[in-house]
């Protein structure tokens, strides 16, 4: 019960005027990035991440997973009524919750939509506060081979078990751990592939990349579409809030089993998209009658959102305890880390309680604020998309702009986000996932660390991933996953793929 | 209860109309996305060979990571390079069609410009000028309404970031004469 205790110590930390309020703050302005289309929650982090540039480490960072929670309750609000998913794991959440609003039962399917949000990211949030300082003190004992090894298990996951074709995956995160690699060696201190440049020798900063990469190119995709849009204004009134919760116990075996999918997946690098997914999919087959899914029905809001937001919430658990993080989003956080001079991993949980605890404490705060706070201020923020494209376009470039000058405080980071912004356009419509080159450039260089600290300590010999067996099975684990659909296509030639493919239907 | 007599209408009266004719294909595209990436590969590579790219007593060379990670992105380009090619003569997918390459272009020349004129007038003027410009351009709506909401973001942005948060952007000459 030590957990629980440094809980209390993290309220007492967070319950102060001046964090309250920026915690409103980053509500506020995240549902805000979360309705309007074009952004969603990376993006958003990253743009606002140069406000927090001056606070100090715990303020920030409440601000800005806050902004994360309420973009996440954001996107529910544009899926319902306007039948426009924010993100891509929104998506499942408009099969049924558009139909709904159609019914004239959008206040229901919103209300339907928050809570289970809701639901999911305490259930997650529970896990983290009883698991992360677990994984994180058993992590304290590992050394640079160990922590090359979970590097290595992540990286491999990502090519194995990802969706896109393989060698799009593995351009990808070679390009991103390449690009990791500009500038100043940190284990010899010589320069790399600077080229003579000045500007270079700094390295590529990962934010900036990912300002370009996810807010550039997404203002550039959106133009691509149509962006008229029709959809129904609703108000929630505490009636009907009050009589979805009283149904809320008859979803029980939904609600539980959309978040242990979504804990499940968004620890290991599956991410929300599949969590939400798969949430629906399994609703769906497990109902008495399956065929009223998709025209309406309060489970197949239910299932998607509690599934995604447990995968969106539990995917900064890996981040806390290990220093890896486990969605696009937490690896935008552990930038954020960095910048304000916090070393993410095991001895976060050591050096930084207040600011751990204090993290910990404020999902919790934030997702009770952010819920009664999207369910009285729905109508406002579902007219902001009234707001003309064209004017909303220019702001978040400016945005953009700020955001990369800020880091480093230089001109070529804004050039430097215009051509990842170029990159990220092209990459996404010739389907080079992101994701991979995201995590790749913020962890690219621990990892060479970690290998390179490792082969001192070995006198470069190998067999040091191999060298007791907590490390040679993540190193084996990680080869394996490296070459799964190997390994999968010769276990369905012996025979074994029946049962794979029941589960999977 | 719910009001959806209330209904939320967005128009887009300049969308890009679906039958506009494709301007490139995705598997030329990618052909040549594949050559850049093989050609920065070769770059890459050739550098961190010169660095030093061999294993010596102590474990690798600072140069030992990218030389291979650059050999892996060339074999993975040149891989997508043949399957590029050979998926050319299949199927021919639309990569961008031309209106909609004349919205993204409506979005990238104004942004481009942006930067340019971030770095020659500072930041707060030429987002001004992007804000204003664009909404009265593209968007089509009217000047008064575009240089007011123009003002006030970018004062908005001067006051949270120059002044409330000490985040220092970029100035030009209208700050210097203004004594900022």
């Amino acid at each position: 019960m030590e957990a629980f205790g440094l809980l209390l110590h993290g309220f007492a930390v967070l319950l102060t005027w001046k964090t309250l309020v920026l915690m409103m703050v980053g509500l506020v302005l995240g549902i805000f990035v979360g309705v309007l289309p074009g952004l969603g929650g990376p993006n958003g982090v990253a743009i606002l991440l140069p406000l927090t540039f001056t606070m100090d480490p715990t303020s920030a960072i409440v601000m800005l997973s806050c902004i994360y929670w309420g973009a996440l309750f954001g996107g529910a609000i544009t899926s319902i009524l306007f039948n426009i998913p924010g993100e891509a794991w929104s998506v499942a959440t408009t099969f049924d919750g558009y139909p709904m609003a159609q019914q004239g039962r959008a206040a229901e399917a919103l209300t339907a939509a928050f809570t289970s949000s809701f639901i999911g990211s305490l259930v997650a949030v529970l896990l983290i506060t009883f698991l992360a300082p677990m994984i994180s003190s058993f992590a304290l004992k590992f050394g640079p081979p160990e922590f090359f090894a979970v590097y290595l298990l992540t990286f491999c996951s990502f090519v194995g078990l990802g969706r896109e074709a393989k060698h799009k995956t593995v351009i990808s995160m070679s390009l991103g751990l390449l690009l990791a690699g500009i500038g100043m060696d940190t284990v010899s201190g010589n320069l790399r592939m600077t080229f003579g440049s000045p500007e270079l020798l700094r390295g590529i900063n990962f934010l900036v990349a990912v300002i370009g990469l996810f807010g550039i190119s997404e203002i550039l995709l959106t133009m691509e579409e149509r962006l008229a849009l029709r959809g129904h204004a609703a108000g929630i009134s505490l009636r009907v809030v009050l009589s979805v919760w009283k149904d809320l116990p008859k979803y029980w075996v939904t609600l539980l089993r959309s978040s242990f999918i979504g804990c499940w997946l968004g620890i290991t690098p599956g991410g929300a998209i599949a969590a939400s997914f798969m949430g629906y999919n399994l609703a769906k087959r497990f109902a008495k009658e399956p065929e009223s899914f998709g025209k309406g029905r309060i489970e197949g809001v239910f299932a998607p959102e509690t599934a995604a937001h447990a995968s969106g919430t539990s995917a900064l658990l890996p981040m806390l305890a290990l220093g890896i993080p486990g969605s696009g989003t937490a690896a935008i956080l552990l930038g954020g880390l960095m910048v304000w001079g916090l070393n993410p991993g095991p001895l976060l949980f050591v050096e930084h309680k207040d600011f751990v605890w204090g993290l910990i404490a404020s999902m919790y705060l934030g997702n009770v604020v952010g819920l009664v706070l999207v369910l009285t201020t729905v109508p406002i923020f579902a007219s902001i998309l009234r707001v003309p494209f064209a004017a909303v376009a220019p702001m978040i470039v400016v945005s953009c702009a700020i955001g990369a000058y800020a880091i480093q405080n230089a001109m070529f980071d804004i050039w430097l986000m215009l051509g990842f912004g170029i990159v990220g356009y092209v990459f996404k419509k010739i389907g080079i996932p992101l994701a991979p080159f995201t995590l790749a450039l913020v962890l690219g260089n621990r990892a060479e660390d970690a290998f390179r600290l490792s082969m001192i300590g070995a006198g470069g010999d190998l067999k040091v991933f191999w060298s007791n067996g907590l490390v040679g099975s993540i190193t084996t684990l990680a080869i394996v996953l490296l070459f799964w659909p190997v390994i999968d296509g010769l276990l369905g030639r012996v025979g074994w793929r029946q049962q794979d493919k029941t589960a999977t239907q | 209860m719910s009001q959806t007599e209330l209904e939320i209408v967005v128009d887009d009266p300049t969308a890009p109309e679906d039958d506009s004719p494709s301007v490139v294909s995705s598997a030329t595209v990618e052909t040549v996305v594949c050559l850049l990436l093989l050609a920065l590969a070769a770059t890459l590579g050739y550098d961190n060979w010169r660095t030093g790219a061999s294993w010596d007593a102590t474990g690798p060379e600072p140069g030992y990571f990218p030389f291979y990670l650059a050999i892996i992105l060339g074999g993975g380009s040149l891989y997508g390079l043949i399957a590029a090619l050979l998926a050319r003569r299949a199927v021919r997918e639309t990569f961008v069609t031309r209106a909609q390459a004349r919205r993204v272009m409506a979005v990238f020349v104004p942004t481009l410009l942006f930067c340019a004129a971030t770095q020659f007038l500072g930041l707060y003027v030429a987002s001004f000028l992007l804000i204003a410009g664009f909404m009265r351009v593209v968007g089509k709506i009217a000047l008064w309404k575009s240089l007011l909401t123009a003002f006030v973001f970018t004062a908005i942005m001067f006051v949270t970031f120059d002044v409330a948060f000490d985040v220092i952007m970029p100035k030009g000459p209208l700050e210097a004469a203004l004594g900022r």
